[in-house]
């Protein structure tokens, strides 16, 4: 397994510690991990040795101030995460509409990298932001590629162009062509070309992708690659940017626990923006590109932004001003409070898909803890609150023998999984008193109660913290704390 | 032997510099073979100062893989069933249909089993690959259970006597714990059926280090008998091919190296390093 580079980081710093001066050599040491953590997160050679060479100057530099430092690990890896985020290209970019429309965004990338499904993410994202987007199947080659994006844009209710059945058949240009001709007499704002998948060094689809990109002058060329992709990716970019051209990348399949030190490359190779992150089988697992997202995954530092935003969508504004108030006003927290941020966090997705995001997650040991979580649980979670009367709910302490076997019955578990509930329920409650009194459990890392069972430490995280995310100042002054010795940790305690 | 073969050579005549050395740790690196490996190479070039240097880094990465056979053994008397995994767009379905022709062109009789119900049309891709070759395809509804699916695949193919049974399954991330789980129980149901005798993992070769965890992941799911490393027809080394069969000790059985039907071919290790070591 791969250590991350905040491990390695911090590993190489543990010697330093101690002597509480750093020197050149010292620099040198932690600037040879930083080269091999990112080699093994798939980073190009070239451009690992670019931007370690970098890091040392700046680190060198910057050795006085650093010095000076009482936190010098931490000085180090600011330098690292401001020139990660550099390269990876600022603030993030949008579409570019044409002022004539149809806007033309066409797809290409290597054989496998995700275009298909990401076409009929794109368009679900554009309608959502109501425009009417139309795809083209102009992926003639592969088997049944047409019908796949047929299918794709029926359950997205998009109109799909597909004049041709592929497999082999049909003119990938004309279709392009005419798929245009059609947005422009129906009225179609945004035209998704899907294009074959092909190979770098494949001339002869290198030649249709221009062909095609010929007839139709995209306003857009998205080059489309999977996060997993190692050293090959500088060439694989080269080859599609010399041979077809492209405006702006899209990453792929982030939600596997590659690094994605492709983005790196690519973005420092071709000077191009990254639009577009793609992370998850269903339509709607779609998001921009943030750079500074990015760089907190390259480095192990989990991607607490993303999570942040996606509570805060699935929790509406009403609700959580109403739980907030409730927790300043020193309310009890009850299963119907519960039972509302359940079904909340089920519109953010899988819990494994959450608790991913989370600093640290794809180490060992934590990536163990979250193949042991069953996503069914909060279903079942649900349906015993479900299965409780109002009053049940808002006084679970009047839970005797048969009132809890009745609720197993109705929900169709056992009662021990209801005396779990409730127990891990009455922690939770717990917890947000100590809360409330300025005690916060732990740091970041996962409380124990979320391994075991999501639902007592999750609800406490979520009313405790989310509410209060669109209004710091009204947040309960956690007490001063021991300042963690794990840089990263350390740069989420101290919201850098 | 090529750029190489001049390198070896100043080496061995201790005339090598340090840009040499450096040359040769970026061939190593870039075909992604990984940090640790090259440095263990690079070790043993520094150490190794002999005329024989070549074929001694040859002998060290060969003697690092997997002794196991590389050929698919097939069994005589019942159906010999072959299950095949892997990441979303590693090129399974393909690989699937490849081993069929392959197998069709030895005479064999062939069922396949389109269990990948997830992705859209992915049933159709198989069936449409399944009437070129001629081979009979059993599919399911979308969405349903791919244990199913397989399952109904392994009773015909007992039933009808069939030789040999190619199971396609959805492409999953290793990372999804509740697919690796589907995974195991089409392998559980199958075996209520007939024994699986190889499960081939596919991995794409341009794949980087995460090839290694991928692996891994479905090794511990599904029990792995092989790898199958697609993509192997362009400028791509597919050096993560030989850093998994180095750390997993699973043979790398077929390589996937066109997009045309007949363009699988059984991995030869000695081939694949001289290529490696003499093509820059």
């Amino acid at each position: 397994m791969f250590e991350s580079l905040s491990e390695k980081f911090s590993s190489a710093f543990a010697t330093l510690r101690g002597k509480g001066r750093i020197s050149e050599s010292d620099i040198d040491l932690v600037a040879e991990e930083i080269r091999s953590a990112l080699l093994d997160g798939d980073v190009a050679l070239s451009v690992v040795e670019k931007f370690v060479a970098r890091i040392k100057e700046r680190s060198l530099q910057a050795l006085p101030e650093i010095r000076k430092s009482t936190n010098q690990s931490q000085e180090i890896y600011s330098i690292v995460n401001s020139e990660l985020v550099e390269i990876l290209g600022g603030p993030a970019r949008r579409i570019r509409f044409a002022k004539n429309p149809p806007t033309v965004i066409m797809l290409a990338g290597l054989q496998g990298s995700g275009k298909t499904t990401l076409a009929g993410k794109l368009a679900l994202h554009l309608k959502e932001q109501g425009n009417t987007p139309l795809l083209v199947a102009a992926d003639l080659q592969r088997p049944n590629a047409v019908t796949q994006l047929t299918l794709l844009a029926q359950s997205i209710g998009v109109p799909v162009h597909a004049p041709e059945i592929g497999n082999g058949v049909g003119n990938p240009v004309s279709v392009a062509k005419s798929g245009i001709e059609l947005a422009k007499t129906k009225l179609f704002n945004v035209v998704i070309v899907d294009t074959a998948g092909r190979l770098g060094i494949d001339e002869e689809l290198m030649k249709q992708a221009r062909e095609i990109k010929g007839a139709v002058s995209p306003d857009e060329v998205l080059f489309v690659v999977d996060a997993m992709i190692g050293q090959d990716a500088i060439r694989t970019a080269k080859a599609f940017e010399e041979g077809v051209g492209f405006d702006a990348v899209v990453l792929t399949k982030l939600d596997g626990d590659a690094k994605g030190g492709a983005a790196l490359s690519i973005a420092e190779t071709t000077k191009k923006p990254i639009l577009f992150a793609s992370a998850g089988e269903k339509l709607t697992d779609f998001d921009y590109f943030y750079p500074d997202r990015m760089a907190s995954r390259i480095l192990g530092l989990g991607d607490i932004a993303t999570l942040a935003e996606q509570a805060k969508k699935a929790i509406d504004g009403d609700t959580a001003k109403r739980l907030e108030e409730k927790f300043v006003a020193g309310e009890e927290f009850t299963l119907e409070d519960f039972l509302e941020q359940i079904q909340a966090m089920k519109k953010m997705g899988s819990m494994s898909k959450i608790l991913g995001m989370l600093p640290g997650a794809n180490s060992a040991a934590m990536r163990k803890q979250l193949d042991a979580i069953d996503d069914d649980e909060l279903i079942r979670t649900q349906a015993i609150v479900q299965s409780m009367t109002p009053k049940e709910r808002r006084d679970p302490k009047i839970l005797n023998g048969s009132r809890r076997s009745r609720i197993a019955k109705g929900s169709g578990r056992t009662v021990t999984e209801v005396n779990n509930l409730v127990d891990r329920f009455s922690a939770a409650q717990k917890m947000m008193k100590q809360m409330r009194g300025g005690k916060i459990p732990g740091g970041m890392g996962l409380p124990p109660a979320m391994a075991s069972g999501i639902s007592g430490g999750i609800s406490g995280g979520i009313s405790g913290g989310i509410p209060n995310l669109g209004s710091p100042a009204n947040r309960v002054p956690p007490k001063k704390k021991s300042r963690s010795g794990n840089p990263a940790k350390r740069a989420i305690e101290e919201g850098r | 032997m090529g750029l190489f073969g001049s390198f070896f050579a100043k080496f061995s005549r201790n005339k090598a510099t340090p840009e040499d050395l450096d040359e040769f740790r970026r061939v190593l690196i870039e075909s992604d073979i990984g940090a640790e490996f090259t440095d263990e190479i690079l070790k043993l070039v520094e150490k190794e100062r002999s005329e024989a240097l070549a074929e001694k880094v040859t002998e060290c990465i060969l003697s690092s893989l997997s002794q196991e056979p590389r050929t698919i053994a097939l069994v005589p008397e019942r159906v010999t069933t072959i299950l095949v995994v892997g990441v979303n767009g590693t090129g399974k379905t393909t690989s699937v249909a490849k081993m069929a022709k392959r197998f069709k062109g030895e005479g064999k009789k062939v069922l396949l089993a389109a269990a990948d119900t997830f992705r859209a049309a992915a049933v159709e891709q198989l069936t449409t690959w399944g009437e070129r070759i001629g081979a009979p395809v059993v599919v399911g509804k979308t969405n349903s259970d791919p244990a199913s699916v397989a399952f109904d695949a392994a009773t015909k193919a007992t039933a009808e006597h069939f030789e040999i049974l190619i199971i396609d399954t959805a492409g999953r991330l290793h990372t999804k714990s509740n697919l690796m789980e589907e995974l195991t129980k089409v392998r559980r149901v199958v075996e209520k059926v007939t024994p699986i005798d190889e499960v081939l993992f596919v991995l794409d070769g341009t794949t980087g280090q995460n090839g290694i965890t991928q692996a891994r992941t479905f090794m511990d799911a599904v029990a792995l008998t092989g790898l199958i490393v697609t993509k192997l027809d362009g400028s791509t080394k597919g050096g993560i091919a030989l850093a998994t069969e180095r750390a997993l000790k699973i043979p790398v059985k077929l390589i996937g190296t066109g997009e045309g039907e007949g363009d699988l071919e059984i991995f030869d290790p000695a081939t694949y390093v001289s290529n490696l070591l003499t093509q820059p």
